[in-house]
């Protein structure tokens, strides 16, 4: 406590020392940006040395961007309705957002993951939670789209996601709400004892990264916060942290706030693995929504699965283990060796971090204290590795640059401070601007981190940047980690609210970058592959158009014989097969967005007309010298004409 | 067999690297296309230098009325007709023949492959000049006639937004350099002849 007295007396002399004298900090601030300033310049046409793929937080999307240049390149949708790229707007992408409640046109994404091999991160896809309505998306770094969304039964909050083992055997969704397992209509002061809580293990395939649910651990019914793999020598385990261990149901911010020490639970997956592989574990009925894009038919399609394979924990004896962590944990982080654990006790004075060799020993000498629902409790000193001193004030998360530090986060003193593994000591503290969460470092969560930067997310801006009235951006800061001290180089806005990121050398994933679909391997039902192919079809009041588009024409692009109450599909295929030439489409009165095509794709939207007349559709990407010319006509009769269909494209088509 | 007929084996044999290697290539470099569009030209084929090159071609120059590059044309069949046949008489002569059929083969070759350059001019003057009456934008020289758009014959020329080349690529290399060896084979033989 003397300490902290000391460090808050010092920055307020410093704090005294900058008003002061405001003139002497601006120029001694433009002195050290002209420096700064050339480590974050990536000059025109140069390209940046990371990637970094940000959560949207509330926006639901990832976002990708450049370091250390901050600049922002895509926003890839994911669970979020995006009427800029038709995602769920367009018949072929509204199954991804489909899900045992239907149809949800938003969430909230939190801790993006690439995936590894080795221990190493392997640029090929990525893996992000859904918090809200439980689910995990994957997104393929080759085409930088959302190919697959699998819903999470019997969890709420899906919040210790979607970390990934060291060869991305398992994508992990832990339930930060316990629930009543299954659900039912009961009291909810009845929570204590009965509610549970799940931590899902998904099972990768090594082929195409899908995920398929293999087992789910119904544990004590208190909060998981956040989880980690272990890696090398931990390799097989996942810890995650949990907080509201006194299972309160209302006022958990006083409530759930009062035992000393909560638990991260370790969890020996392999050992469940073994025996669900030799026909352990319960079949429960449930139902769950399991999406899959394919880059093909350009088309998503929905499953709905009906069953999960539950695990007790008791029945799989040495398997899962409580570490007593001070005061509600947030983030769980695994040092790059495996070794250690870091239990980010956010009400908690110190930082806390347990030793993966010690727990090894503690559980083979029966060092218990104890056990909560029947699941052993280790003893804190006999796990204990050590712990960070006062580094500062609600420590959140923490990254590893690699060559032994540690960076952690924290909140209410609003700063990243550098320590050192092993000997515990604090050797470097930045202020954030302001009250940082997540931070990354690009491969800091596998065996091998980037360490040149690190990315704090912050929550809060302020005066930061022009005001924009009540809603301000949140923020992203970037810090050089290379030398003894870190340096702020950059600050650079994000889209929703920046959770966790993951980041790495552009040189994994630039490469695969796909320039286009080939439209040859376009099996789209509906795809039009050349002129000869358009066509307009009607099947009762449904009429399908398949239209093609190219510099600069629809194919047809006037149609008549539509009338009022028809249901018009619009399917147009992208005949171009040159990089980056897109063409959107819109309709007059249409109620979707527009679709943005990529060559070589096909896809569709529906217009239901409603009034008799001559409609104009045209092109929405500017893109060529004659995109102003691509435009074309429909004309709607009234539901008695017999107008028969007819469609064409200039004078001789 | 006598050293001058070996070399004019070699002669013979040499442009049968047409059907291995590409003839010609034109690369067209404009600012939007960082990777510039190219079309290798085969003695039997139009090949993309980068895949859907000439389909990109083709959708560029559509609004200036060129003709879209056809996918085959008659050179394609004769070409390879003409040089196998010649190939077969180069290696009747290095087997059978004396130093003075080389130049015989030589001056043949010469003429073919002038006969093939002058198809070419033809076949890109027509390609450059031959415009849609209907063409999407229409260029007028400062003279006021219709600007044409034929790609260079050999070398590098401005053409509205593109800068295209136009150079000769291995296969045309060994072609020429299989003629220039028969030449050799001639005055080696001549000497010999000389000698004895």
């Amino acid at each position: 406590m003397k300490k902290l007295f000391n460090s808050t007396i010092g920055f307020l002399i410093i704090a005294l020392i900058f008003t002061s004298c405001n003139n002497g900090e601006s120029k001694s601030n433009s002195a050290l940006s002209s420096n700064v300033a050339e480590k974050v310049y990536v000059a025109p046409g140069e390209h940046d040395e990371f990637y970094a793929f940000i959560s949207g937080g509330f926006s639901g999307q990832l976002s990708v961007y450049g370091l250390p240049s901050g600049r922002l390149f895509k926003v890839i949708p994911v669970f979020s309705q995006d009427a800029e790229k038709a995602w769920g707007y367009n018949e072929e992408t509204k199954p991804m957002l489909n899900t045992s409640h239907g149809f949800i046109p938003w969430d909230d994404s939190h801790h993006p993951d690439i995936s590894q091999t080795a221990g190493k991160l392997d640029g090929r896809y990525i893996y992000i939670n859904a918090n809200n309505t439980p689910r995990i998306a994957k997104i393929d770094l080759t085409t930088f789209e959302t190919t697959e969304i699998i819903e999470i039964p019997n969890s709420a909050g899906n919040h210790s996601s979607s970390f990934v083992t060291e060869n991305t055997e398992y994508v992990v969704a832990g339930t930060r709400f316990s629930v009543p397992i299954p659900q039912r209509d009961m009291s909810i002061k009845d929570y204590k004892g009965n509610f549970k809580g799940s931590l899902s293990f998904l099972k990768v395939n090594p082929e195409n990264g899908e995920m398929a649910i293999k087992f789910q651990i119904l544990m004590p019914g208190f909060d998981y916060d956040l989880s980690h793999p272990g890696r090398g020598k931990s390799h097989g385990w996942f810890f995650f942290t949990t907080y509201n261990t006194e299972e309160a149901n209302s006022l958990l911010e006083v409530n759930a706030s009062q035992n000393d020490k909560d638990f991260i639970a370790a969890i020996n997956w392999k050992k469940i693995e073994e025996y669900v592989n030799n026909g352990g574990g319960t079949k429960m009925p449930t139902n769950y929504a399991h999406n899959i894009y394919s880059d093909e038919t350009h088309t998503a399609t929905s499953t709905m699965i009906n069953e999960v394979l539950t695990v007790n924990p008791l029945d799989v004896p040495g398997a899962v283990y409580f570490l007593p962590t001070p005061k509600s944990p947030h983030g769980c982080d695994v040092d790059p060796t495996g070794e250690y654990i870091v239990g980010n006790g956010k009400l908690s004075a110190n930082l806390t971090v347990h030793s993966f060799t010690k727990m090894l020993d503690a559980i083979e000498n029966k060092k218990f204290d104890g056990e909560a629902y029947g699941i052993p409790i280790l003893k804190f000193e006999d796990v204990l590795a050590g712990s960070v001193e006062q580094p500062g004030l609600g420590p959140l998360h923490t990254e590893f640059d690699g060559k032994g530090n540690a960076y952690t986060t924290f909140f209410i003193s609003s700063e990243v401070v550098k320590w050192k593994l092993g000997t515990w000591e604090v050797l470097d503290r930045k202020p954030t601007y302001y009250s940082v969460g997540h931070l990354m470092i690009p491969g800091g969560n596998s065996a091998e981190p980037f360490g040149k930067y690190v990315v704090a997310m912050n929550k809060i801006t302020k005066d930061r940047y022009l005001p924009t009235g009540p809603e301000v951006t949140q923020s992203a800061q970037l810090y050089d980690i290379s030398g003894d001290k870190m340096e702020l180089l950059l600050d650079f806005p994000t889209i929703g609210e920046p959770h966790y990121a993951a980041g790495c050398p552009a040189s994994l994933i630039e490469a695969n970058s796909k320039k286009l679909y080939k439209l040859e391997e376009n099996k789209h039902p509906y795809a039009a592959k050349s002129d000869a192919d358009t066509k307009v079809v009607r099947k009762g009041n449904e009429v399908h158009v398949q239209m093609t588009m190219i510099r600069s024409h629809f194919s047809p692009d006037n149609i008549e014989g539509i009338k009022v109450g028809d249901k018009v599909f619009f399917h147009i295929t992208n005949l171009e097969q040159d990089y980056d030439v897109p063409h959107g489409i819109a309709m007059i009165g249409a109620n979707t967005s527009e679709l943005l095509i990529m060559p070589g794709q096909t896809e569709t939207f529906v217009w239901e007309p409603k009034q008799v007349g001559v409609w104009p559709f045209y092109c929405t990407d500017f893109c060529s010298a004659l995109h102003q010319e691509m435009q074309g006509y429909v004309r709607v009769s009234p539901a008695s004409s017999n107008i028969e269909l007819s469609w064409s494209l200039g004078d001789d088509f | 067999m006598k050293k001058s007929n070996i070399i004019m084996l070699i002669a013979a044999l040499l442009p049968l690297g047409l059907f291995l290697f590409p003839l010609w290539n034109i690369t067209l470099e404009a600012p939007q296309y960082p990777i510039p569009l190219g079309m290798n030209i085969h003695i039997n084929d139009f090949a993309d230098a980068h895949p859907h090159d000439i389909k990109n071609i083709n959708l560029m120059n559509h609004y200036v009325g060129m003709k879209y590059i056809p996918d085959a044309i008659p050179e394609f069949k004769i070409f390879p007709i003409g040089i196998i046949i010649s190939t077969i008489i180069g290696l009747l002569i290095a087997f059978k023949g004396n130093y003075k059929w080389f130049l015989g083969w030589f001056i043949l070759m010469v003429v073919l492959s002038t006969a093939g350059i002058y198809d070419f001019y033809l076949w890109e003057h027509d390609y450059g000049h031959n415009l849609d009456p209907k063409a999407i934008m229409k260029f007028t020289n400062p003279d006021g006639t219709v600007m044409g758009f034929q790609p260079p014959l050999f070398g590098t020329k401005h053409i509205l937004n593109f800068t295209a080349h136009s150079y000769p690529r291995l296969g045309a290399y060994l072609l020429g350099f299989g003629i220039f060896t028969s030449l050799i084979a001639y005055f080696i033989g001549k000497k010999q002849v000389k000698k004895v």
